[in-house]
């Protein structure tokens, strides 16, 4: 029988949960960051002024 | 070709749903007619009639050959029935909360002991789902039914696929609510409905998430907008957490009754994990999709940073789903677990006030329009205050804070300011927003009654809210007050009637807000009902001569 110990399970999620947090929301920043995106996320932030009442999909 | 075949022919999910309602009626009228049990016979005839009523309309529809959609245009009729059914829900819900208020203010009057569906018991998940699930989540199915053509540039997907998921959820609706006064409960908070209820909103669910994802499939766009994974986040979380919690075991097949899965602790750590990210995915996630649509469309500003708006999200959805064992301080789950649930609310707050931060600073450059447009104010109101329930959360979340404020009425009047200030303001902002838009009319009928309702509906929040901050920290107090012996000072029922005067002042501060959806009701209602702006030269006739 060999079952986890407490203390083993709590490292791993201590550490595990420090290092899978980090680098999720360092990848979320890195990818809001990222220069090639710039102009992407500019216009992006125009979108919702662009959309004028028009019936129509796809203008 | 397609064309011609279109034309001449229904479309074949018209037929297919045709088919499936008629299928429906009959296994419901089957399932009602075998079951012992009355609460399940009566959810039966319910389900049954709304099944013949779809099946009936259906049939009128396609034999009529309607539902020829033209691709080329939006999908705005399931939008405009969703802003109806959303102002029809917040009064019927915000009237429900009006009378356990004043049941709670006066109980000896209010008190109806011949009416047992009339019991503070019964009408109290009533309120909770009307305002939460009926209000709120047909605000959200329209809005983002609306938000996702607009920032794809594509119709909806599905076809009539987007009218099943409206009247599928207003049936959820109606079937909850109807077992609730019936007695039908599964006991878990903010998940009342019982498993035949639970497995229909599934069904609905999918239909929703599907829907969008296929709008989003066929987009135009090269970039999914910020809202849209908003909605996403909401849709598909809700989806995970409705399916896990209420995972349990019916007593029979033809019985409304039904055990958790779950057991002891662990049952009410799923229940809080539900629970919590009800708050954070339904009431967080969906109505920040309406605030980064809404607002910078109202105040004709760019998002102040689109950047921040993507850290926003991804920060948010990974860090909220671990808050919910804040709900169980002191009580049998393990206190690792607690305080890891406290740890992740107090990291909520740098997300929260990033994302209040993006939707204010978005009206820079038109701060002016919060003295002209009411409905832009009632919006940037409602981003203050998530950003103040926000603040409260996290504080409340804290241990030795909950030790004072769990149980107390502290909790209702943090409930309520995020509630009313956040989800009701942002919901209220959109419809007026949305109703003229849906409608083509060049504005709403009148900005006063605007106004009005922006007045009556924030005076009567803070009343509300200040008077549970008076009536929670003191009763908190009370609870925890020793005699120099060492026993409780007050007994239980002292520290109710301390509570009296603050009732009162609360239920005042609830038909205030309810006031104010009622006259937002009258002016959606003459909104829809004034002629098209075609018509304008002649409506203003009148005007010019009575100013002459």
């Amino acid at each position: 029988m060999s079952f986890l110990t407490y203390e083993q399970v709590a490292r791993f999620a201590q550490q595990g949960g420090t290092i899978y947090f980090v680098v999720i929301f360092l990848a979320g920043v890195a990818y809001a960051l990222w220069p090639k995106n710039r102009q992407a996320f500019r216009d992006m932030a125009h979108l919702p002024l662009r959309d004028d009442e028009d019936e129509h999909v796809g203008s | 070709m397609t064309d011609i075949a279109a034309q001449q022919d229904s479309p074949p999910g018209a037929v297919a749903l045709l088919i499936i309602s008629a299928a429906g009626a009959f296994l419901a009228l089957m399932a009602t007619a075998l079951s012992p049990d009355p609460l399940f016979r009566l959810e039966g005839w319910i389900f049954t009639f709304a099944a013949l009523a779809a099946a009936g309309a259906l049939t009128v529809g396609v034999a009529n050959g309607r539902y020829h959609a033209d691709p080329g245009r939006y999908e705005d009729g399931v939008i405009r029935a969703g802003a109806i059914a959303t102002v029809f829900w917040a009064i019927v819900g915000m009237l429900v909360g009006v009378v356990i208020a004043l049941q709670l203010a006066w109980p000896r009057i209010f008190y109806f002991p011949d009416h047992g569906w009339l019991n503070f018991g019964r009408l109290r998940p009533l309120h909770t789902s009307g305002v939460i699930f009926a209000f709120g989540g047909n605000a959200l199915i329209a809005t983002s039914f609306y938000v996702v053509q607009r920032t794809c540039r594509a119709r909806l997907a599905g076809g009539l696929a987007g009218w099943f998921v409206f009247w599928g959820y207003q049936l959820f609706i109606v079937m909850a609510a109807v077992g609730y006064l019936a007695g039908i409960t599964a006991g878990r908070e903010y998940a009342e409905p019982e498993w035949f209820v639970d497995l229909w909103l599934t069904i609905v669910w999918v239909a929703y998430l599907l829907v969008f994802l296929g709008t989003i499939w066929k987009r135009k766009e090269p970039h999914i907008y910020v809202a849209n994974w908003f909605y996403l986040a909401f849709i598909v979380t809700v989806a995970l957490l409705h399916i896990v919690n209420n995972l349990s075991l019916p007593v029979s097949l033809l019985g409304a009754k039904s055990y958790s899965l779950f057991s002891g602790v662990q049952d009410a750590l799923t229940q809080w994990w539900y629970g919590h990210n009800a708050v954070g995915f339904f009431l967080t996630a969906g109505f920040l999709a309406i605030m980064y649509y809404f607002v910078p469309k109202r105040a004709e500003r760019p998002v102040y940073s689109y950047r921040l708006s993507i850290v926003h999200f991804w920060s948010l959805i990974f860090i909220y789903i671990w808050a919910g064992p804040h709900h169980l301080h002191y009580t049998a789950l393990p206190q690792w677990a607690q305080t890891l649930g406290m740890t992740f609310s107090i990291m909520l707050w740098m997300p929260s006030w990033g994302g209040m931060i993006n939707g204010l600073m978005t009206l820079s450059g038109a701060w002016d329009k919060l003295r002209t447009d009411p409905v832009l104010r009632m919006m940037a109101v409602a981003v203050g205050f998530y950003g103040m329930s926000t603040f409260e959360g996290p504080l409340m979340s804290i241990r030795a804070v909950n030790a004072l404020s769990h149980y107390t009425d502290w909790t209702i009047g943090h409930v309520h300011s995020g509630a009313l200030g956040w989800v009701g303001f942002i919901s209220f902002g959109a419809i007026y927003c949305l109703v003229p838009w849906l409608w083509k009319k060049d504005r709403l009928h009148s900005n006063a009654l605007v106004e009005w309702h922006f007045w009556i509906a924030t005076l009567g929040l803070l009343l509300y809210i200040a008077a549970m901050w008076v009536s929670g920290i003191g009763e908190g107090l009370l609870w925890r007050e020793y005699t120099p012996q060492g026993f409780l000072a007050n007994s239980f029922v002292e520290t109710v009637s301390a509570k009296h005067i603050a009732n009162i002042i609360r239920a005042l501060g609830g038909l205030m807000y309810l006031s104010g959806a009622v006259i937002m009701a009258y002016n959606i209602y003459r909104t829809i009902r004034q002629p098209a702006p075609a018509a304008l030269p002649e409506a203003s006739g009148p005007i010019v001569a009575a100013a002459a």
